[in-house]
């Protein structure tokens, strides 16, 4: 017995002593962030050990919001490298970042990624615009001039043309950038069509942003959490349903889905690519520039993620569904990422 | 009955146990345990079902997963390539990009190709085939300039078509293999390049966003580093809290207080150790985050109940005999405790300590709160490398799109079941060869 005390003892002391011999280096690089670039990043790391040789990173989905909140926790070898986003730090991440030090930010644009509304093979699918869309998942709508909650329950109450069909979509919570694109792009685009909500701009701004960016809360509209995976397997066991997520996924799924047109416009590479696709955001990652020097591998990894391997015509990125950027601002953006270039949000 | 032959109350009946009422009474009591045996066997039968449906599921979708395709290719090392200046310099070697190589082997393999179909040809074979030739190049420069023949993962997708889970009948944009891919895999099977081996990668990498090349190594390195800091910490201390608590505390209002407290804190939500873990030991002592030591640290505290629980309960049954027969020759208390009575109950502990670190094992809430599902393609080298346990590499697998994953997730499944039969097997044979009875 009393050896056995002994010894935990000592492993304790070891185990205790590891944690603090661990903490003065690291040669592991640690990314946080959205759930829409993991496929990318978690590529991107995988290739950057195998080619390079260095230590595999460590890559957490976590979701663009709580990407950031992670990310600006402040500069130290216990704090994050890198963060991925599907889109641009805001302004109050920003200065939550500055506040706790992390000043020095330099920001790579990866591509973009369109926002796909499928549904199962086999199941109807129509071409939508993008007011439909609003009126189909806001929690509030206009009706004869009137502002009222949201009347509609089958796609054909919205437009006779549509399916008659039960309106389910399944969709992203609040913390997903995939969320904030699809309020900003295309419930704010859809609700300025109505008159009487885009007057409120003038008389009530508060009020004209709830009610153009509240998603309906009636079962219509069901958030499935930061895991796409599993809205594709719910719309695959019921075509009935349609589901919101990144073009990448729609696009690893293809010979399981269908995908809606929106504006009389598909989305694939080249509608993303020129923005003719009206729901496309840019996914970016941000890094520490102060972790450059500390991190081992560091500078290295954001050259592989900025290579033409990577994120070129035929990089293994667009392999998966990334919609790289075109040539030159894919230059100007390797330069400025590799330079170190300063990011700054006021 | 002598009772009722005694004094006989009723006229026409000997007993009140045989009239007619009685034995109605009688029938619907038996009735009645007959139907409750029926109960329990249903019971038994259903949770049965359920279990062999889960088994069912796991090894119908699992199996396949053991077995992986493999495509044996003919490399020629070529020094072009390779090594132009000759200088065999491995910072050089490991920087070369070998995906040449490889599709020149597999148009060899596979009889040429027709042009334009040089990518689908490409893509049957996985692209960690480029780092297996370079890891042989590494190992054996002197074989540079040679033809070697090297056996390399096939893609999921054709690993998938060659185990026949994608059917030809499907029309064709339908499914990740096309009629030429088809074909090229037909003529790589006549020429004797196809075989399917035991899928040692599955047992030998960690995680990888290639189906085909995704192992459960390092979740099962992440998985023990964070079980022996658990059992580090939770072992002796609640070893010690148990004997302090079980034979030095004095019985009062605040012992009482602790004891409801540990039984409480046996029951709350794992998830909340997860949050626990996040706010105190990553935020605030500053431990990094998906370490197996802070994994550890939070499921220690898990732990710690049971343990503490199982330990009072084994030190409870040891009969006062004992106590009173080594304090009666001498003994001090710490002296009849150390030396009889916890060797005694130890049986008893082990068990309550082994179900405490399988309960450990297949924990994933906390987990996921310390960022211990992380993506990492290196297995962990110590307590503080970034790692993955088993159950959120399942959870993860669960979660990728890929097609191949889905077999994974279920290997992964039965493999965690096996290392939690192991441990449950291993408590109950302690307490069969160990257990004293009184």
């Amino acid at each position: 017995m009393k050896h056995a005390l002994v010894a935990t003892t000592a492993a304790l002391a070891l185990a205790a002593s590891a944690g603090t011999v661990s903490a003065q280096s690291r040669d592991q690089i640690r990314i946080v962030g959205s759930s829409t670039v993991f496929p990318f990043s978690t590529v991107i790391a995988e290739n950057f050990a195998a080619y390079t040789g260095n230590p595999a990173p460590v890559v957490e989905s976590t979701g663009t919001g709580g990407g950031m909140q992670i990310f600006c926790e402040g500069v130290g070898i216990d704090k994050v490298d890198a963060t991925g986003a599907s889109r641009p730090m805001q302004e109050s991440e920003y200065r939550r970042c500055v506040e706790n030090g992390v000043t020095d930010i330099t920001e790579l644009l990866l591509g973009y990624d369109g926002i796909a509304v499928a549904v199962a093979q086999g199941g109807q699918t129509f071409d939508i615009s993008l007011a439909q869309l609003f009126q189909a998942l806001a929690a509030e709508v206009e009706v004869d001039g009137a502002i009222v909650p949201n009347p509609y329950a089958r796609w054909s109450d919205i437009d006779p043309a549509l399916p008659g069909i039960e309106i389910t979509v399944f969709g992203p919570p609040p913390t997903s950038g995939t969320r904030d694109a699809w309020i900003e792009l295309v419930m704010l685009d859809g609700c300025a069509t109505f008159p009487a909500i885009a007057a409120l701009k003038e008389s009530d701004e508060a009020r004209f942003e709830e009610v153009c960016q509240r998603m309906r809360e009636d079962g219509h509209f069901i958030e499935a959490g930061e895991n796409d995976n599993l809205i594709v397997q719910r719309l695959v066991s019921d075509p009935a349903t349609y589901g919101i997520f990144g073009y990448s996924f729609y696009h690893e799924n293809r010979d399981r889905l269908s995908v809606l047109s929106i504006e009389g416009v598909a989305p694939d590479i080249a509608t993303i690519a020129d923005f003719s696709y009206p729901v496309a955001r840019p996914l970016f990652l941000y890094f520490k520039n102060a972790h450059r020097t500390v991190i081992p591998g560091l500078q290295e990894f954001i050259e592989e993620a900025s290579s033409e391997e990577a994120i070129g015509d035929d990089g293994y990125l667009v392999d998966i569904g990334l919609v790289p950027p075109p040539r030159e601002d894919r230059e100007t953006a390797r330069a400025a990422a590799l330079g170190g270039a300063q990011f700054a949000r006021h | 009955m002598t009772d009722s032959v005694a004094n006989p109350p009723a006229p026409r009946f000997a007993s009140v146990h045989t009239s007619p009422e009685a034995r109605a009474r009688l029938r619907r009591r038996y009735a009645a345990e007959r139907r409750f045996r029926i109960y329990g066997i249903v019971a038994i039968a259903l949770a049965l079902g359920v279990l062999g449906v889960l088994f069912f599921t796991l090894v119908s979708q699992g199996y396949s997963a053991f077995v992986q395709t493999e495509i044996a290719l003919d490399v020629h090392l070529d020094p072009e390539t390779i090594d132009p200046e000759g200088t065999r310099d491995p910072a050089r070697l490991q920087r070369v990009r070998y995906n040449r190589l490889v599709e020149a082997a597999l148009r060899e393999a596979a009889g040429g190709v027709a042009e334009g179909q040089e990518r689908a040809l490409a893509a049957l074979v996985s692209t960690g085939a480029q780092f297996i030739v370079r890891d042989y190049v590494l190992a054996n420069p002197d074989r540079i300039g040679e033809t070697v023949r090297i056996r390399v993962p096939a893609s999921s997708n054709a690993d998938q078509a060659y185990k026949g889970f994608i059917s030809r009948d499907v029309p064709e944009n339908q499914r990740r293999i096309s009629d030429a891919q088809f074909a090229m895999l037909d003529r790589l099977e006549e020429a004797g390049r196809l075989a399917t081996g035991f899928n040692t990668i599955l047992f030998t990498n960690a995680d990888s966003r290639q189906p085909e090349l995704a192992g459960l190594w390092g979740a099962v390195k992440g998985s023990f580093y964070t079980l022996l800091v658990c059992l580090v910490l939770s072992f002796p201390i609640g070893i010690g809290a148990a004997i302090y608590l079980e034979e030095f505390a004095r019985k009062g209002r605040l012992t009482d207080l602790i004891e409801v407290n540990i039984n409480n804190l046996a029951a709350v939500p794992s998830i909340i150790f997860g949050l626990l873990g996040l706010a105190v030991f990553i935020q605030l002592f500053g431990l990094p985050r998906s370490a197996p030591l802070v994994g550890g640290i939070v499921l220690a505290l898990m732990t710690l109940p049971t343990i503490i629980i199982a330990t009072r309960a084994s030190l409870k049954s040891v009969p006062p005999s004992i106590r009173e027969a080594a304090v009666g020759l001498g003994a001090s208390k710490l002296q009849a405790i150390f030396h009889h009575i916890l060797p005694l109950a130890f049986p008893g502990v082990l068990t309550g300590t082994i179900i405490g670190m399988a309960q450990a094992l297949g924990e994933t809430a906390p987990l996921l709160m310390i960022g211990m599902n992380a993506f990492i393609t290196e297995a962990p080298d110590g307590l503080v490398d970034g790692a993955t346990a088993l159950p959120a590499q399942i959870y993860i697998w669960a979660d990728s799109p890929e097609r191949g994953f889905v077999e994974r997730t279920s290997a992964g499944i039965l493999v965690l079941l096996v290392f939690l039969i192991c441990m449950n097997g291993l408590a109950i044979y302690l307490r069969k060869r160990f257990e004293k009875r009184w």
